[in-house]
Parts: structure tokens; sequence; C-alpha cells
């Protein structure tokens, strides 16, 4: 990363906030129910960024730090008839302590071997879900009732139903862990994640703790995936194991490879794309795997570090 | 633009003859032009269009292809006898990729994007409960074709409907009576270990035990196995009957070493052809099944004593006497579950000209319209048998056939009643706000 100053980079990200507020006013119904799930998405995948693109760990277990805040929020509003802010603020938790404890034991691997350890939890993850079916609802999932997905506060309602609302609060969600990702990724802490990522036993010549690091890192990105599995349950009612499934594992993965690893603003445009190439190509024909597929591979031949990462390498270096 | 021939001077008061014919010859032009008729006739005679969440892709494929044949066929039957209130039935189809995710999109899709007036003909449970909150959401009538009991459990919304097929739990309550007077008493039970197992682990014994029969054991088989035999010597040796209802490609497995276990000395078998629903009966391995019995929801193969509407139904799907497709023996179809698609078109049909359905904003009226049915007649719009719906739970109950494998084929040898099938509603969709 070369240096930037930080007032473009930070016109830069305010920008595309302010740009996704605009859009609530102009897309049309089906866009704006789109893009708020994007938004919520984006999360995930800029979680998954913080571990896969500044540390250079390749996790193939994210879906269960996902999930983990999908059940957290999801089964506590279900069974136990909490708010949405107390719900919201149990997924996150949930995700940070399942990524403490992962952390823990997945940091003694590196490479491959961490790929498949986390791989594996994430798999005991999603057959536990099956396994107490009684309470999750198992392969079927459970429905978080309209009428549980209102926020008081005060003598004030906000119906996470409403289009508008939903859109707005994944806007927040979305912009405040962006905001969270440039200052850590600005950070000392970023700049030790990014040192261990290119040479870790110099990094520890120098002084560096990093397994702390490491773990920190886990840590974080659990917290940020499970946040946006919180906010999904939260925003779109559903909870269900197949969030839980490797398929979600991947696919955070395949957004931030498209976006540009290690950039901020990656995982939202590789989601954004992910996205619009499925939903237009569906239309068209049932074989819209495919198309995705050629898709993929043409930005990996065109593209080969992901959209933002090649901006970045061509024309426009100061990009965080 | 300078008004120089006076064309909008107002305080001209003579309005001559020239002027007058100009103005009707140019009033009838416009309403005789094509755009103008259409437009005009927009409200009454635009088709109908209905949102198809479709299982093109994913596991529920083989399924969502015989969705498709019969829903084309039962909406070219419709509007070939006038359409739903005069106006012609159109499907839209989305393919959800038998994803919950995906599927929440696609009702998104078709309430907000293609504007379709209802959606349509889903399968698999986690998709229906997956879309459901966006249906509800959407305030866009959801009509599921899936047979989980998730519709009946009021546990979805007051915009989801199940009025073609009958849900899981009325068919295994319906099919105790027949296994205790017919096939044994004590009954041990072998399930996948996901959902639609434990429906039937959890509905059958209290069905049996009311009949005085009893469930001996409860064999769950994680969904991941593919060979069956270490799971066989749990079943007790006092076993009379062996309840199965494994699903999925390693059924063809499970059957084959079933009959390496037992042998010519077997007990009764009973099971549900959800296990066998796309596949050939007489494929290789399956003949330890010949003598066994199986829950149809409509036979797969023709009948001696099939209705006419019945035979019109398999005519116009396109499905010859064995349950396969006319021309292709080999694409055997999902006969036990696609009719729902063409009854619920049906109840969807009523239900409209009920309500006095002119557009999307008469949908709070089609729910009520909906919830008001009570009873669907054996015919041509019902070939699978008469049913009963209740509006409270939103779910239709019917009959059910028990068929014999014989001589490679599908025998129905006993009818259910309706009342086999009915129990107390667990709730009641009807309190729920608009």
């Amino acid at each position: 990363m070369r240096d930037a100053s930080p007032a473009k980079t930070y016109a830069l990200h305010v920008g595309v906030i302010a740009l996704l507020f605009v859009l609530n006013f102009v897309l049309p119904d089906y866009h704006q129910g789109l893009f708020a799930r994007i938004m919520a998405l984006a999360v995930f995948a800029m979680g998954y960024n913080l571990l896969f693109g500044y540390v250079g760990l390749l996790s193939l277990g994210h879906a269960m730090f996902f999930s983990a805040g999908l059940y957290g929020a999801g089964l506590t509003v279900y069974h136990l008839g909490w708010g949405v802010p107390e719900a919201f603020v149990a997924g996150v938790a949930c995700g940070a302590l399942l990524a403490l404890a992962i952390g823990l034991l997945a940091l003694r691997t590196s490479g491959v071997a961490f790929m498949i350890v986390t791989m594996m939890f994430a798999q005991v993850f999603y057959l536990l879900i099956l396994y107490f079916a009684a309470w999750t609802g198992g392969d079927q999932g459970l429905v978080i009732q309209q009428a549980s997905r209102v926020i008081s506060i005060g003598g004030a309602s906000l119906d996470l139903t409403n289009s508008t609302v939903r859109y707005m609060n994944a806007l927040a969600l979305f912009s405040v862990v962006l905001l969270i990702t440039l200052a850590i990724v600005r950070s000392r802490f970023g700049r030790v994640l990014v040192a261990i990522r290119e040479n870790e036993e110099r990094t520890k010549m120098l002084g560096y703790d990093t397994v702390a690091n490491k773990l920190a890192a886990v840590v974080a990105s659990g917290a940020i995936c499970a946040a946006s599995g919180a906010a999904y349950a939260l925003l779109f009612g559903y909870v269900g194991s197949s969030f839980a499934s490797v398929q979600y594992s991947i696919l955070p993965l395949l957004w931030v490879l498209l976006g540009g690893a290690a950039t901020t603003l990656g995982p939202l445009v590789g989601t954004l794309f992910m996205y619009y190439v499925t939903d237009i190509a569906s239309g068209f024909t049932s074989a819209y795997l495919l198309i995705v597929g050629v898709a993929l591979i043409l930005l990996v031949l065109f593209f080969p570090k992901g959209i933002l990462g090649t901006i970045r390498e061509r024309w426009l270096g100061w990009l965080p | 633009m300078a008004d120089k021939n006076g064309f909008f001077d107002l305080s001209k008061k003579e309005l001559s003859r020239r002027t007058a014919l100009k103005g009707i010859a140019a009033g009838t032009g416009l309403a005789l032009a094509p755009g103008f008729v259409r437009y005009s006739q927009a409200q009454s005679s635009a088709p109908i269009k209905i949102g198809f969440q479709l299982h093109r892709t994913g596991i529920g494929a083989a399924y969502g292809r015989w969705y498709e044949k019969t829903s084309a066929a039962a909406v070219k039957a419709i509007n070939d006898a006038g359409g739903i209130g005069g106006r012609k039935v159109e499907l839209v189809i989305e393919d959800d990729g038998t994803d919950p995710a995906r599927g929440a999109e696609v009702v998104a899709k078709f309430a907000k994007q293609h504007k379709t007036d209802i959606v349509f003909g889903t399968l698999f449970s986690h998709v229906v409960i997956g879309s459901a909150p966006a249906a509800g959401e959407n305030k866009i009538p959801y009509f599921v074709v899936s047979e989980g009991h998730h519709v009946a459990s009021t546990k979805l919304n007051r915009y989801v409907f199940q009025p073609g097929i009958t849900d899981v739990k009325s068919q295994i309550q319906s099919m105790a009576p027949w296994i205790a007077a017919n096939a044994g008493k004590k009954v041990t039970q072998i399930f996948p270990d996901f959902a639609f197992g434990y429906d039937h682990r959890d509905y059958l014994p209290p069905a049996l035990k009311a009949q005085g029969a009893d469930v001996i054991a409860q064999i769950a088989i994680p969904p991941t196995e593919s060979s069956f035999t270490k799971y066989f010597p749990q079943i007790p040796a006092e076993t009379e009957v062996i309840y199965h209802v494994m699903v999925g490609p390693a059924v063809l497995t499970f059957v084959k070493e079933l009959g390496e276990f037992y042998g010519s000395q077997r007990p009764q078998l009973f099971g549900f052809i959800d296990s066998l629903e796309a596949v050939d009966i007489n494929s290789p391995g399956l003949e330890f099944l010949d003598g066994s019995h199986f829950w149809e929801g409509s036979p797969r193969y023709a009948q001696p004593d099939d209705s006419a509407a019945q035979k019109a139904y398999r005519a116009a799907v396109g499905i010859d006497d064995n349950g396969a497709a006319v021309g292709d023996p080999k694409d055997v179809s999902t006969a036990a579950h696609m009719f729902g698609c063409w009854e619920t078109l049906y109840v969807v049909k009523k239900a409209m000209e009920d309500a006095g359905y002119k557009g999307p904003e008469d949908r709070a009226k089609l729910v009520e319209a909906t919830e008001a049915l009570k009873e669907f007649a054996e015919g041509p719009e019902h070939p699978q048998g008469p049913k009963s719906f209740n509006g409270k739970i939103h779910q239709c109950f019917g009959i059910q056939n028990i068929s014999k494998v014989e001589g490679g084929k599908l025998k129905v040898v006993h009818k259910t009643k309706i009342e086999d099938g009915l129990y107390e509603p667990e709730g009641d969709y009807t309190t729920q706000a608009l």
C-alpha cells in the first residue's frame, strides 16, 4: 500500500456511503431490496477480507461465524422473545466467542492445514445445527415473525420489514463496518497484519507477537461476519442451516477475490457483481451458473487481483 | 410556438362544421388505434400473471421439471376454457436453485419487478419457509405445493397457502389404520436424520398408538450415509413392519442392502413413494420391494378404475400408463406430488373468481376468498380426488392411496377417507392482520 492522503481515502469511503444513501431513493423497489441484502452480505465479505486479504489466512469455514450470528440473533428472538438490539448483540457475541475458540485451536496450523481445520469446524457447526433440530429447526429453519422484527426506542418503533427502514439499517451496519475496517487497516495493528501476511518470520523477529495479532484478527473477522449473520436474520426473517453449509464458506471467498482481496471496498464490489450477474443471467437461461463461471474465469484472466485490486495496481495506487 | 391560426384561442365562439368533423375523425382514430385499445382494456383483459417459483436447478430439479410440465398443462387447460374471470393466465418462471435465500429474493422479484398477481409452486420445505417472510412483507399470496406441515403449523403467515396437496402430518395419520390392520402391530421406523424424517418420527407413533399398534424402534440415518448394512442389526427381531422413508440417491443402495440382509424372509415393508419419485420402480436393485406397500398421493400407474377426470389429467400432462413421459419410458414422473400444481391452479382460479379479482390491489380480497373455500369436488379440476379445505390453517385435506408393488407396477389396494387425515388445528391465520 502506497502512502495516501487520509483526506482522499476518507472522502472516497464517505462518498460511497453517501451514494448508497441516495440510491435508496432512486432505485426501483426490487433493486432497493436487493441492495439491502447485498450490503448485509458485503459485511460478511468484509469480515472475511480482514482475515484473508490482510493477514493472508485462507479460511474455508467462515459460514460458521456468519451462522453463529444468524442463530445467535434468531434463536434469542424466537425462543427467548428478545428485542432486536439485544438479539443483534447476542449474535455478534456468539460469533466473537466462537472465533476466539476456533482461533485458539486453528491458529496452531497454517496454510492448507488451516483451510482444512476451519472447514472441518464449520462442518461440525453445520451438523450441530441439524442435530439440535428441536431448537434450530434443522434443515428447514425457522421464521422470525414480522411482529418480532420491530425496534422499539422510547415511544417510536422501527419496523425492519419496511423496505426503507431495512435498507437504512443495512446501510448503517455496512457503513460502520466499512469505517471500522478502514480504521483497522490504516492502524498499527493493520500494518502488523499485512507484515504477517508478507513475512511472518521477519515480523516475529521484529518483536511482534504474531500469534496474538492473528488471534485478534480472527476474532475481529468472526465478529464482523456474525454481525452480518445477525443482521440477515433480523432484516430478512429467516434462519436456516443452508447458511452454515460449505457453500456459504466459499461465497465470501469468491466475493472478496472478485472485488479485490485486501481492498476495503472490494468486498462490496465483489458481492454486488456476483449478485447482479446471477440475477440477470437467471432471467435468460437455467444454465446461469455456467455464465457466472465464465464471468469468473474472465475476471481471473483479465483482473487477476480482483476488480479493485487490479484498478489499484494499474491506476489508483492510493486505494486502501 | 405562436398560435397563428388561433387554434388555442378560447375566445373563438364559433365551431365550424369542418372543425367538428375533424374533431370526430381524430377522436375515432385515436379510439381505434391499437395502443389505445390495449390501454383501455388493460384492466379487464391483461393476462393474470402467476409467478412460478421453480426448482429448476439444485436438489429439487427432478421434481421441478415435472412441476413445470404439470403447471404448463393446467394453465393451457384453464386458458382453453376461457382463463380466469375471462382473462388469460401467464406463468412467469424464476429458478430458485432450491435455495431458501434465493427463494426469498425470487418472491421479492415477483412482487416488485415482475409485478405478478401471486406466487406459486414451491416444493421443498426449506425454500417455502425461507421465502414465506418475503411473501408476507410484500403482501403477495403465496400458494405452495410442498406437502410439508409448515403451512398448517401456522408458523408462517397469512399470505401462505397449501390448498392443492395434503400435508405430511395428515398423510402419516391416514396410513396408520391400514398399517395396523393389514401389515402388523410392531413397527420399526427407518428414516433420514433431517426434517423430512422427523415428521415421520414424530407423527407416526401417536397415530399407530391410536390404532392399537406400536413403534418399537426408530432408526435415524445420517443424510451423508452411503452404506446402511451396519444399521440393520438395530431392527428388533420381533418387528412385523419396517416403515421406511429414505430419500435421495442412496435409496437404491438402501433397498439392495436391506434385501441382502433379510433374504427371502422379511417383515412387511411400508414406505413413502417420496423415496422413489422420478425413479423407475423396475430399476436394478429394487426387486426386493416386490410385494411391499407404498403411500402415493396420486397413483403413478394408471389404475383400472381411473375416473375420466384422472384420464384426462394424465393425457393433458403427458404421462403414459406407467407414469412416465409419453414417448420416453425412462423419464419417470413425480406423479404422487405434481397433481398438486394442477389442483392448486384451479383453486387459485376459483378464489380469484370468487373475489372478483382485478389486480394486485385485490390481493387481500383474494386471501379472504381463499380462506372462505370449504370443499373441492372430485372432477377435472381436482382429478386426484375430493378435498376439504381449512381456511384457518390454509391447508387442504384429501384422500391418500396405498399401493402394492406387483409385477413391476404399483397397484392401488386401498384409498383412505378425508376424515382419516384430519387433526386439531394448531392455530388460526385469520386472526393475523392483512
